[in-house]
């Protein structure tokens, strides 16, 4: 029981789990070489807002005793993990990267912190973000930039840039992100590791803090595909207290795990890996895992998707028009940041809103409030619902004739801090193959595929599925991993 | 001034809470009252992550309020927010319906000076009540919110412009209360708050075909000052218009201490709501099934009612119409009838005390017909002591008081109050020599035939004996004794 803490933090989510089961190591080792890891290496990655060492030790000994008495919850019982901070954690602050929420400590915990605990994962603490999940390199958290352990100089990718950092930094051996147009899966890419989006109604939102409720789904994040589906499989399935959940049954992911690529049909959208402006390091690394797939048996078939190019428009009317109105309840009344010098209750409001919000909501909020009024309503967000039906449309036909799509995550590798925070509409277009997926409700899944070859920085491939067939997205996904040499670990830490 | 020139137009918002037992998206109790902020919990309290979760219940009554009313009830319809910033509006925006209300058309039947007509309804939808600011709650004249109405289930029923009175105004809320009430869907209690209403209001002139600009009053919880809103805004509106100025489209509350009603907002000041889709919520799908079996299970209805009262039970139109004015006053009616005797005879009885003694201790002590002390039961046994002649008149008066106030029996009543009636004609004969002997004028008066005082010594004797002869006996021994 007295492994050294490098060896520790190394073990992935099953093993990690499987180890407390044999009585191998405890839970509280685990726990502590966690915190122990997080201590050394999270003031150069960034990745925390909040560590919670003594609630996770007493977690941990719960775990143990369990153990000890043969009661333990699942398999990933006593095992260390971290959540964005866009979850609601009862008595623990949450402040989904915002000023507005600072020190706010919600009264209640989110349905999949609460499905979490019922297994007995142990939550260290609560991850770095871009505030209310708007960005895409964590630069936008109004606390701390978050670092890419690849490459310190370089964003980790966003928004759940926290989350992605812990896992590739083994300060955890997995996470749950939320993901509105790309948040799981371009940080998971950008830091080499696994993440899903599932459908959308797959996981419950309920004690998730919203950012565009049609949108937002949650998802895990983990260093190999089986313990991304053990994570996602332990929090997904209705919630009551989530209407958009969905009722039908979660699949055992692992049972199908193993089951190959021999005879999958691998559709290629024609749209992005030409002219789609995709960085040729990134398009190499995408083509070979393509080719290792024809390796492995799979059928490449070349689809079309002709109104993704809209995907990026449409996305940004109505994940702003939901923002708008998702962010009026931080008013100052109830909780967070309230101007208390300001007189009356108009100058309240907005001296509140104007020191709270950081700048990329308040230009959300204006594009959002823009976009809804009245006049202007049928020419934005109804046109943007048009699209979304379209988009909607282009991939049910395109699944009539493949199981799973392949591309890239992201045209680049991850960028350098500060390299796009002055153009907003460069940013966005990090999100360009991400969006359609959650625009059109469907599973999407990152999966590393190489490093590229001149930075040598981690290259995710995407897989997107059809709705509700997480299943088959992570048996693609486990037998590209199993064909494609392992990532060596991040220099960067 | 000529307002006789002039044809007002009224079209009502009437907001109805729903008789839930938990809010619409909560599991909080919709009680009325409590501590501030003790029916509220993260969800109604609008905080950081929640997600409202359907009380199927509200559907119910909707639907059920639509079938009544007659409304086309949609198989799909839609949440909306409405988007603005208010204190007692937790979230910043309000969950209603907005392009797909869950009824729409239909009609409310009301009766004005004996004349029966309809007014047609535009919709019917579903949405959250907001909860109340509370100002000067401390020392420094700081304000607080009170959030144990939020998320209370409203029912909000918009009439086309079809009234053209304040009196038609009044009839039409008054008709749509009595459905809701009967529907069980709604207490009726207008004061606090749970039926209230917004009422359009513009004039035109006479033979004019486009309406005049209309203003929306809000704040009124009685029918009084319903009236009296209506009244003094027309007043306002023909004012302006006889003296060359022109209406403007705005929003304004009513003072019920002044009885005026003011400027609230311009419409260059009104709210750009930004509705948009729920998207927190699925579509609200309403089942034929579901339909049918809450069309099945609708009750009679007040107009109905008052038809069968009339017509079965040869009721006046005036008293059915207050019978059924309360659907449990009906009721109570319909059981206290069904306890006591049949026929016409007998429902007049039922109904005279329903509503003259009893509505006025009703009216007295706020009391509403399902918690009344006195039970159908009760009455009927009163009416039933007054028949076998053991009280009178005054007596059973006296007896449904007490009985109403503190729940006793009515026979028990009777004895601790020593009520009963004295019929024996020995017992009374003295009281009737004292008062013929004390008043020899009348008495002379009364033989000579010149007046029938008979009736002037029945009362004095009923005076002598505290209420309890029995009348016909004392008319009796007066025939007997003045030879008439
Ligand atoms: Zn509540």
């Amino acid at each position: 029981m007295t492994a050294p803490t490098q060896d520790l933090v190394r073990l992935g989510l099953r093993e990690a789990g499987d180890a407390v089961g044999a009585r191998r190591v405890s839970s509280r080792a685990l726990v502590d070489a966690a915190l122990a890891r997080i201590e050394a290496t999270d003031a150069k990655v960034g990745a925390f807002l909040a560590v919670t060492p003594e609630r996770a030790r007493a977690a941990a000994d719960a775990a143990d005793a369990r153990a000890a008495a043969g009661a333990r919850r699942s398999p990933i019982d006593g095992v260390p993990l971290a959540l964005k901070d866009i979850f609601l954690t009862k008595g623990v602050p949450t402040t989904a990267g915002s000023r507005i929420l600072e020190g706010y400590l919600p009264p209640y915990d989110a349905t999949v912190v609460e499905r979490l605990e019922a297994a007995g994962a142990v939550v260290v603490g609560k991850l770095n973000m871009d505030e209310f999940a708007m960005g895409s390199s964590n630069e936008n958290s109004a606390y701390k930039p978050c670092h890419n352990p690849w490459d310190l100089s370089r964003t980790p990718g966003g928004s759940s840039g926290g989350s992605a950092a812990a896992v590739a930094a083994r300060q955890v051996p997995g996470a749950l992100g939320t993901d509105t147009g790309g948040s799981i899966r371009e940080p998971a890419a950008f830091c080499g590791v696994v993440g899903v989006k599932p459908t959308y109604g797959r996981v419950s939102r309920y004690g998730v803090i919203a950012f565009a409720s049609s949108l937002d789904q949650v998802g895990p994040l983990a260093r190999s595909v089986g313990d991304a589906a053990v994570l996602l499989r332990t929090v997904a399935g209705h919630d009551p207290r989530d209407m958009t959940s969905s009722t039908r049954p979660v699949d055992d992911y692992l049972a199908t795990l193993e089951g190959g690529a021999k005879g999958l049909r691998v559709g290629v959208p024609r749209e992005w890996l030409e002219g789609g402006g995709v960085d040729p390091g990134v398009a190499g690394a995408v083509r070979s895992a393509l080719d290792a797939y024809e390796r492995l048996g799979a059928r490449l078939v070349e689809i079309s998707l002709p109104h993704s190019k809209y995907g990026i428009g449409a996305y940004y009317l109505i994940a702003p028009a939901e923002a708008s109105s998702n962010l009026a309840r931080y008013d100052g009344v109830r909780f967070g940041l309230r101007a208390k010098d300001a007189r009356g209750l108009k100058e309240m409001y907005s001296e509140s809103r104007e020191r709270g919000f950081g700048p990329e909501p308040k230009r959300r909020i204006m594009l959002g409030t823009y976009a809804l009024s009245a006049g202007y309503y049928d020419a934005y967000y109804l046109r943007a619902q048009k699209v979304r039906t379209l988009i909607r449309r282009d991939f049910d036909a395109a699944f009539e004739r493949c199981d799973v799509i392949a591309g890239p995550v992201t045209p680049s590798v991850a960028f350098r801090l500060g390299e796009r925070t002055d153009d907003p509409l460069k940013m966005y277009l990090a999100d360009i193959f991400t969006i359609t997926c959650n625009l059109a409700a469907l599973p999407g899944l990152s999966v590393p595929c190489g490093l590229e070859a001149g930075s040598g920085l981690p290259v995710g491939l995407q897989l997107l599925g059809r709705p509700f067939d997480e299943a088959t997205l992570f048996r693609a996904a486990r037998a590209l991993e199993r064909e494609l040499p392992a990532l060596p670990a991040p220099p960067g830490v | 001034m000529a307002v006789a020139d002039f044809q007002t137009v009224i079209g009502l918002e009437v907001h109805a809470q729903l008789l839930t037992r938990t809010k619409i998206f909560c599991g909080c109790s919709t009680a009325f009252g409590g501590e501030p902020n003790t029916h509220v919990c993260p969800v109604c309290l609008g905080l950081p992550g929640v997600l409202p979760s359907l009380n199927r219940r509200v559907v119910e009554m909707a639907v059920r309020t639509g079938l009544a009313l007659g409304c086309a009830v949609r198989p799909k319809s839609v949440w909306a927010r409405k988007n603005y910033f208010y204190p007692d509006l937790p979230k910043g925006y309000q969950i209603s319906q907005y392009e797909l209300p869950i009824c729409e058309g239909g009609e409310v039947p009301l009766t004005l000076d004996g004349v029966e007509r309809t007014v047609r309804l535009v919709r019917i939808h579903m949405e959250e009540d907001a909860g109340k600011n509370v100002h000067d709650v401390s020392a420094d004249g700081s304000s607080g919110v009170d959030l144990n109405r939020a998320g209370v289930p409203l029912l909000e029923i918009v009439s086309q412009p079809d009234l053209r009175s304040a009196d038609e105004a009044v009839e039409y809320l008054k008709s749509l209360r009595a459905i809701v009430m009967a529907l069980g869907v709604n207490d009726g209690n207008m004061q606090e708050g749970s039926l209230r209403c917004d009422a359009n209001v513009s004039v035109m002139r006479r033979g004019a075909s486009e309406y005049g600009t209309r203003c929306e009053i809000k704040n009124m919880n009685s029918f009084r000052f319903l009236r009296q809103a209506i009244e003094y805004e027309v007043r306002r509106q023909v004012e302006l218009v006889e003296s060359g100025g022109r209406v403007e489209q705005e929003t304004r509350l009513f003072d019920p201490d002044r009885g005026e009603t003011r400027s609230m907002r311009s419409k260059e000041e009104a709210h750009d709501y930004r509705y948009f889709p729920e998207p927190d919520l699925p579509p609200v799908i309403v089942e034929p099934a579901l339909v049918e079996r809450l069309r099945a299970e609708l009750p009679e209805l007040p107009r109905a009612r008052a038809a069968r009262y009339q017509s079965a039970l040869g009721l006046s139109a005036y008293d059915a119409g207050n019978l059924v004015a309360d659907a449990a006053v009906a009721g109570f009616f319909d059981a206290a009838l069904a306890a006591y005797g049949e026929g016409a005879e007998a429902a007049k009885k039922v109904a005279n005390w329903l509503t003259g003694e009893v509505a006025r201790l009703a009216n007295e002590t706020g009391e509403a017909a399902a918690s009344w002390k006195l039970t159908p039961q009760k009455l009927a046994a009163v009416l039933r002591l007054v028949d076998a002649g053991t009280i009178g008149g005054p007596g059973a008066k006296q007896v449904v008081e007490e009985v109403f106030r503190t729940g006793a029996e009515p026979e028990a009543v009777v004895k601790a109050k020593g009520l009963a009636q004295v019929s024996d004609a020995g017992a009374l004969e003295a009281a009737v020599d004292k008062i013929l002997a004390a008043n020899p004028a009348e008495v002379e008066k009364h033989r000579s035939g010149k007046k029938d005082l008979t009736g002037f010594f029945v009362g004095q004797v009923m005076k002598e004996t505290k209420g309890k002869a029995n009348p016909a006996v004392v008319n009796a021994l007066l025939r007997k004794k003045l030879g008439a």
